[in-house]
């Protein structure tokens, strides 16, 4: 580990401030930072610590549910009314890491950790996320926990986190300040795919923080599903997994939100599974149907062909569990 | 024979030593080539002061910013009852309790805890007398090597404070940040269950 500064702003703003300095890394649960550290894969001068910024509160209305981004995991795990009215959230938590892990992760260090891919993570193997130009070791290499949607002929690792595809699926936004201001994006348009500059994940300017997320309400959050698939049964990474919420009315889809994680460059969403839903009885054959579009436009290599079935499987079995088999 | 007096960590930390030492020469540079570009002012060692309330009692340290909570609590305060598995996160041996809330040692900060409570398994029995969850493992044989062992009793001892179901599946899904290589689940799962007072 390089050495670094480790010091706390006084507030928001002047926490901004220190972020904005070349060579400073943001610390917040720190249970992705500290081994990125440790593996020097990540190496700053200096951090700036999140903790006493006030950005650790769960606010529940009638229009949705507030996330400060410094609130811990478990604590959204645990919470009641996301249990009862966000119950895909919740779930997507507790099928993530294990409990020491979530009692330090973040809501907002969540969505932006990095990559499981072992290339990024092995700083003697070529990896154009980590070090842009030096190839990608998975594409002929080991890639069977890789990503079959989003991928480009310089990256395919998949985005790791439960929480993000959860709250793709139910059209987070999040709240974000930095050096020129505040803004929202939708959780959609936070992450990007690889295309030619994998190392550029995000949107996010240089300095920029998540201070919140927010998820809207609406008659679909409460018929609500996390269905991870994993090599082992706990504190593992997904090999597919299926966030799904929907709204039946009289037997009807109403309304559906489908996104998939371990396969995707990024928290995938799923309008053609959604469109098949939407005004369909809720059936198994409409839960097979639609969990057959799934993997429309994927683009599978030599060792994870498997994930294709695998998650239309994956999505079928969520809908089933969400939406009952009439 | 000066061996007999040598107690079986300063033993095993001598002999780790001379063998670390060797180690170093062989892989010195590698892997470094393709790391992340170095900040070129990169600074020098930098420390930061710290009160912790450790197992009850108030402990001022001064550590260099990169000290996890484990290495602080084993290499400065000589609290070896906590242990060093993957250093990673995957395995639990590191578990202790900050503010009642069990997390690993391994990735916390030490200098971020100025102010916090911490307990480790030294502060878990109330002088002579176990800790249910201590005699409970003992009662069950929960342990073979031992070495998980703290850890998964830190753990446990979280997993009571949550309220949780004390069923031995849930019990199994709650514990699944402990890993034990000899393989003593049922006997853990049963200690902790006798422990909760709900087994």
């Amino acid at each position: 580990m390089q050495p670094f500064t480790l010091d706390r702003g006084r507030d928001i703003a002047d926490t901004i401030r220190r972020g904005r300095i070349a060579g400073t890394d943001y610390i917040a649960g720190g249970t992705d930072l500290m081994q990125l550290l440790k593996d020097d894969v990540r190496r700053p001068a200096h951090l700036v610590d999140l903790e006493g910024l006030d950005l650790d509160r769960i606010t529940v209305t009638p229009k949705g549910v507030r996330f400060g981004a410094m609130v811990r995991m478990s604590a959204v795990a645990d919470h009641p009314d996301v249990i009862k009215d966000y119950p895909v959230i919740s779930q997507a938590l507790l099928a993530s890491a294990a409990p020491q892990i979530r009692n330090l992760g973040t809501i907002g260090g969540n969505l932006l950790q990095r990559t499981r891919c072992t290339y990024f993570r092995d700083t003697a193997a070529p990896c154009n996320k980590r070090v842009p130009g030096t190839g990608c070791g998975a594409i002929e290499g080991s890639h069977r926990t890789h990503a079959i949607f989003g991928g480009s002929r310089h990256c395919i690792a998949t985005h790791a986190s439960d929480l993000a595809v959860a709250l793709v699926a139910l059209d987070a936004t999040v709240h974000l300040t930095g050096p020129n201001g505040a803004r929202d994006l939708r959780l959609t348009e936070l992450h990007l795919v690889p295309d030619d500059h994998p190392d550029i994940e995000t949107m996010l300017h240089p300095g920029e923080l998540i201070l919140a997320i927010s998820v809207p309400a609406g008659a679909w959050t409460r018929q609500s599903l996390y269905l991870k698939v994993r090599d082992r049964a706990s504190f593992e990474f997904a090999l597919t997994a299926a966030a799904v919420a929907l709204d039946i009315q009289g037997g009807i889809v109403r309304a559906a939100r489908v996104a998939a994680g371990g396969v995707g460059t990024k928290p995938w969403r799923l309008p053609a599974v959604e469109h098949a839903l939407v005004g369909a009885p809720a059936t198994a054959a409409t839960w097979m149907r639609a969990g057959a579009l799934s993997t429309a436009g994927a683009m599978p290599l030599r060792d994870n062909q498997f994930k294709v079935r695998l998650l239309q499987n994956t999505v079928t079995r969520a809908l089933e569990q969400a939406g009952g088999q009439a | 024979m000066t061996i007999r007096n040598l107690t079986r960590r300063e033993f095993l930390r001598d002999t780790a030593a001379t063998g670390s030492a060797a180690a170093v020469v062989g892989t010195a540079g590698l892997g470094k080539a393709l790391a992340a570009p170095a900040i070129m002012d990169a600074p020098q060692p930098s420390t930061r002061e710290v009160t912790i309330r450790l197992n009850g009692a108030d402990q001022a340290l001064q550590l260099d910013t990169r000290t996890t909570l484990l290495d602080a609590l084993r290499e400065e305060l000589h609290l070896t009852g906590t242990k060093k598995g993957c250093d990673m996160g995957a395995c639990g041996a590191c578990t202790v309790l900050v503010d009642g809330k069990r997390v690993n040692a391994c990735l916390t900060l030490a200098a971020r805890l100025d102010g916090r409570a911490v307990t480790t398994i030294e502060g878990l029995a109330s002088g002579e007398e176990l800790h249910p969850l201590q005699a409970a493992f003992i009662e069950h044989d929960g342990f073979q090597c031992g070495y998980c062992t703290p850890g998964q009793i830190m753990s446990a001892a979280g997993l009571l404070n949550e309220g949780r179901p004390m069923d031995a599946h849930s019990v199994r899904e709650w514990m699944s940040g402990n890993i034990c290589r000899c393989g003593a689940y049922p006997n853990i799962v049963e200690a902790i269950r006798q422990a909760s007072g709900r087994a």
